[in-house]
């Protein structure tokens, strides 16, 4: 059973009520595992680990299981780093999505955007424009400045592309960024690593 | 790290220097503080800031920024001369023993071989002394006045109590407490761990600042036990595993050389040569440096053409391709484009002014992330550029947050950890898998009827991870851990790669997280045998699943732990191999009649902990030398070379001095915010715990400044100003250094103009100067003025 507005609100009114009931000195127990059972049920959970600091802590990421929809994130119980704990930052993972239930961080980039030589502004454009006008981009200037060979030593690079970044990327990400600029012959490639 | 995060429980003294992990890692906290309960462990900080890591400690050492290895050389002193060191610990398993060459001396502040006009060494005395046979001199009783250890000494001798405190400030009964109670771990059944994290590496001698650590580590016989090590508290999520990929210039996975331009590496047989000890765990680096070709061409690497080496680009042997050389050159122009994969220089950078000027001679800039970042608008009137002068053309990539795609990374205890997708990515975001692939095969399609030779490595690189948009990750999981081509299986480790082309793989030090068995770094089981929190079955540590590294030297000479509480492999003469809770970090046959028995540290060439770094594996000394940071209120009272005489110096220009810019600055993180901000400004809950930029200031220089918490101040030097409002607090104290009250400013370096709350950029401030190894910038120690914004 998914989460829908309304559901939500109803949700909120029994948890304020069961604030209210604790402050009246009443027995909440049942009506308190009565909601722990309803946010259980209704969402499934995916181990996923913090994307702040270097600890590796274990987080559980619950999403509405007819939606999709990101609900909550919270400390993975069974990790053993953190056995369920968060510092603030890992308790927010949930507003890097969603700001508050339905509303997405509207800060979040969610479209491709290019910015014209000279322009003030950006605008939006498809994935399938950006990847070629990039590729395009990139192969001008590695044909136009490759350099094949130096004091007779083979050396396949060209001096006028960096790369940038990578701390925040998956391992595998990072691999495939390191091949494909190799690759291309570029070797100005730095990250965080170096600061 | 050299140990893991849960090890911390395990230690019974916490020597926390340059970091401040409780609000910068908090869950260290959680270890630290069950050590402190359990065990009685003690904890210090040592940090020109109280921080609330200090705020949990037993001893709290004030220090003048950058005067570490004053600190630590003291340290290192104090325990020489009481012979509070672990005698056999040393004599055995480190080069304390080894004679030194006849013509190594440190005279003047100055190691033998220094060449003042091109600022550097040469190494040729930095050696050891050897007999005709080639073999090293020893003195096993540590006596003779050449070898290392007594060279140490001599060293260290001028690094008295007295002299340190008048150097780092520190009160001087504070300093000998940190000594005594951190040279307890010396004992038998004791260990102790130190923690360190940005304070220690960004300074001009930031590589030699950590090496300190480690020979302290030595002396106390630290290394290799639970509780024990030198672990680098590292700041992003993945930041290990970046390192470990090498996303550097100067490496490739795994922690292998690039090629240079140089007649050394001109063809694969030379730079296999060149770059391969003879003794050593490294001796096996052409396995993993042509499964790495492979991994790179597949079948078009072949012995025939070298395995593809010459498709490899080679840096040119005089250019600095580091970070700040960089930006130094694409300020001439030299750069066209640039690529940015979450990355954000404008805050994150030092001396951020220079570098939104150098930004402006791009071309074409890519930047894939999550959110718009103050590098992306570089060419803005908030930036402080006129938008119709730039005619840089701005690409940007919307990326999937780390719950939207699945992948591994790797903390830094080295655990490489699965997480896994829980939900789409937002709008049109993607994966950076997917951009990187897709990019791929773009730039592939482009160069697909191309018949230049320059255009083979392109060409020929192996992209086989699916032809749509979407990449195959498990397809780059398994070539990564390697795969044995004649069988086409999963390879079971590194150890069963080959040098003749038979295995291809992407990271040698990661293979064995993905064996025929399937992905380990999915594992979640849960047991924990020997109680010493080393999760054997959780996930994957690398390298082959070990957790504490250099373990063997848990156990004494003759293969027995130390002590039973800190036991992690022993010799077991029945079954003569090595046994114990974790993967032996030796070979595990090798028993007390192979003099390699007593080598524990497998990836030296000589077995042995390295008091004394020989040929110039550090550029500025074999051992580490207190020199002032670059910018500095005081003269250096250790010697008469202010500065490292081998730091590269951008823009002398720029040196501010304690005249005019009398105060000492360090940037640093606080709990709510992360890096340059972007990932934490732009989310309301912790926006509204730190919702503005300030300079932290003492109660005793606000009042000579006749400042109030919230006041406007400008932050000053020749690098830039910007306008701030004062934060006064308990936690920066003045300190008596040689006999004159200095003060100290502390700047968080999250904040930009771009985001739900923005402030002032820090690195206005910071020096575009760095260590004279790894060319970290020295944000930690330089000097600012601060006065009243009227």
């Amino acid at each position: 059973m998914a989460i829908t507005r309304r559901e939500f609100l109803k949700l909120s009114a029994l948890s304020t009520a069961v604030l209210m009931t604790a402050e009246l000195g009443l027995d909440n127990s049942k009506a308190y595992a009565q909601a722990q059972k309803y946010r259980i049920k209704t969402a499934k959970k995916t181990p996923t680990l913090c994307p702040f600091c270097s600890a590796g802590c274990g987080m559980l990421a619950y999403t509405d299981t007819k939606t999709g929809e990101l609900l909550y994130v919270v400390g993975d119980p069974d990790h053993p780093v953190n056995r369920g704990g968060a510092c603030s930052k890992g308790a927010s993972i949930y507003q890097i999505r969603n700001i508050a239930p339905g509303k997405p961080n509207p800060r979040r980039l969610t479209k491709p955007l290019y910015r014209a030589p000279g322009s003030k502004e950006f605008k939006e454009v498809t994935w399938e424009w950006a990847i070629s006008e990039i590729a395009k981009r990139i192969k001008d200037t590695r044909d136009r400045t490759f350099i094949k060979e130096e004091d007779g030593i083979t050396v396949m690079r060209t001096d006028h592309i960096a790369c940038l970044g990578g701390a925040a990327l998956d391992n595998e990400e990072t691999y495939l960024l390191q091949k494909l600029m190799r690759g291309l012959g570029v070797v100005y490639i730095e990250h965080q690593a170096r600061l | 790290m050299t140990n893991h995060w849960i090890d911390l429980k395990n230690t019974d003294c916490a020597l926390i220097i340059g970091a401040n992990p409780f609000e910068n890692h908090p869950v260290s906290s959680k270890w630290l503080m069950e050590a402190k309960v359990k065990r009685g462990a003690k904890i210090i900080s040592v940090d020109p800031r109280f921080t609330r890591t200090s705020s949990k400690a037993d001893i709290y050492a004030p220090l003048r920024a950058g005067t570490d290895i004053a600190f630590i050389g003291g340290m290192i002193n104090y325990i020489l001369e009481n012979e509070l060191y672990d005698h056999e610990y040393v004599a055995n398993y480190t080069n304390a023993s080894f004679l030194v060459h006849d013509d190594y001396k440190f005279e003047d502040g100055l190691f033998s071989g220094y060449d003042p006009k091109e600022r550097k060494y040469d190494f040729s005395t930095w050696e050891y002394k050897k007999n005709e046979k080639g073999e090293i001199e020893k003195d096993p009783t540590l006596k003779h006045p050449r070898t290392v250890f007594q060279l140490l000494k001599q060293h260290y001798s001028r690094y008295t109590i007295d002299k340190v405190c008048e150097i780092t400030g520190t009160p001087k009964e504070i300093y000998l407490e940190v000594i005594k109670t951190f040279a307890e771990t010396a004992k038998r059944g004791k260990s102790g761990t130190i923690l360190y994290a940005m304070g220690g590496t960004q300074h001009s001698c930031g590589s030699q600042i950590v090496r300190s650590y480690a020979i302290l580590q030595l002396l106390l016989g630290n290394m290799g036990v639970p509780g024990g090590g030198v672990n680098a508290l590292r700041g992003e999520s993945n930041v290990q595993g970046s390192t470990d990929f090498g996303l550097l210039n100067h490496i490739i996975t795994g922690y292998i050389s690039t090629p240079i331009a140089q007649p050394e590496h001109k063809d694969l047989k030379a730079y296999l040569e060149k770059e391969t000890p003879k003794t050593g765990f490294w001796s096996n680096k052409p396995k993993f440096f042509i499964s790495y070709l492979k991994a790179m061409y597949y079948d078009k690497a072949t012995k025939d053409n070298e395995f593809g080496y010459q498709w490899l680009p080679k840096r040119h042997p005089k250019k600095n391709y580091t970070y700040i050389g960089l930006f130094e050159n694409l300020a001439k122009g030299e750069l066209e484009g640039m690529l940015l994969f979450g990355q954000n220089p404008i805050v994150g950078g030092p001396n951020s002014n220079r570098e939104r000027e150098a930004l402006k001679n791009l071309k074409w800039m890519v930047a894939v992330d999550l959110w718009m970042t103050e590098t992306m608008r570089f060419w803005t009137e908030e930036a402080g550029s006129n938008p119709a002068e730039v005619q840089t053309e701005v690409f940007v990539l919307p990326a999937a947050a780390s719950f939207e795609k699945q992948g591994s990374i790797s903390s830094s205890g080295r655990w490489i950890q699965w997480r896994w997708k829980a939900v789409e990515p937002l709008g049109e975001a993607k994966a950076d898998l997917d951009i990187i692939h897709m990019l791929a095969l773009e730039l592939k399609k482009l160069y697909a009827q191309s018949q230049r030779p320059e255009d083979e490595p392109i060409k020929n690189l192996y992209w086989d991870y699916g032809t749509g948009n979407e990449c195959d990750i498990d397809r780059v999981a398994r070539e990564i851990n390697g795969i044995d081509l004649t069988t086409g299986k999963q390879v079971e480790n590194f150890l069963k790669l080959a040098d003749d082309g038979s295995t291809l793989c992407g990271n040698w030090i990661y293979s064995g997280f993905y064996p025929e068995a399937g992905n380990l770094a999915q594992r979640r089981e849960q047991d924990d045998p020997s109680g010493l929190g080393l999760y054997p079955k959780w996930t994957y540590a690398w390298p082959l699943n070990r957790r504490i590294l250099y373990n063997r030297a848990s156990a004494d000479p003759t293969g027995k732990p130390w002590h039973p509480d800190k036991a992690v492999i022993w010799w077991d003469e029945n079954q003569k191999k090595w046994v114990g809770h974790d993967v032996p970090d030796f070979k595990p046959t090798i028993g007390p009649d192979d003099p390699a028995f007593v080598n524990p540290f497998i990836m030296q060439t000589d077995g042995k902990g390295w008091l004394f770094a020989p040929q110039g594996k550090l550029k500025d000394g074999p051992f580490p030398e207190h020199y002032e940071p670059w910018e500095s209120p005081v003269q250096n009272l250790l010697s008469p070379v202010q500065n490292n005489p081998v730091i590269k110096i951008w823009r002398p220009e720029e040196q501010s001095d304690a005249q005019n810019y009398p105060y000492v600055a360090i940037t640093y993180r606080v709990s709510e915010h992360w890096q340059a901000g972007a990932m934490t400004r732009n989310l309301p809950w912790q926006a509204e715990l730190v919702p503005e930029m300030f300079v932290e200031i003492g109660e005793e220089l606000a009042r000579e400044l006749g400042v109030k918490s919230g006041d406007e101040v400008i932050v000053e030097n020749k690098r830039g100003s910007i306008k701030v409002k004062a934060y006064v607090t308990k936690r920066m104290k003045p300190l008596m250094v040689n006999g004159i009250k200095r003060h100290q400013v502390g700047l968080p370096w999250h904040f930009g103009f771009q985001g739900l709350i923005t402030g002032e950029i820090a690195n206005k401030l910071t020096p575009y100067l760095g260590d004279a190894n790894t060319m970290i910038p020295e944000y930690k120690g330089f000097l600012v003025n601060v006065r009243r914004a009227k």
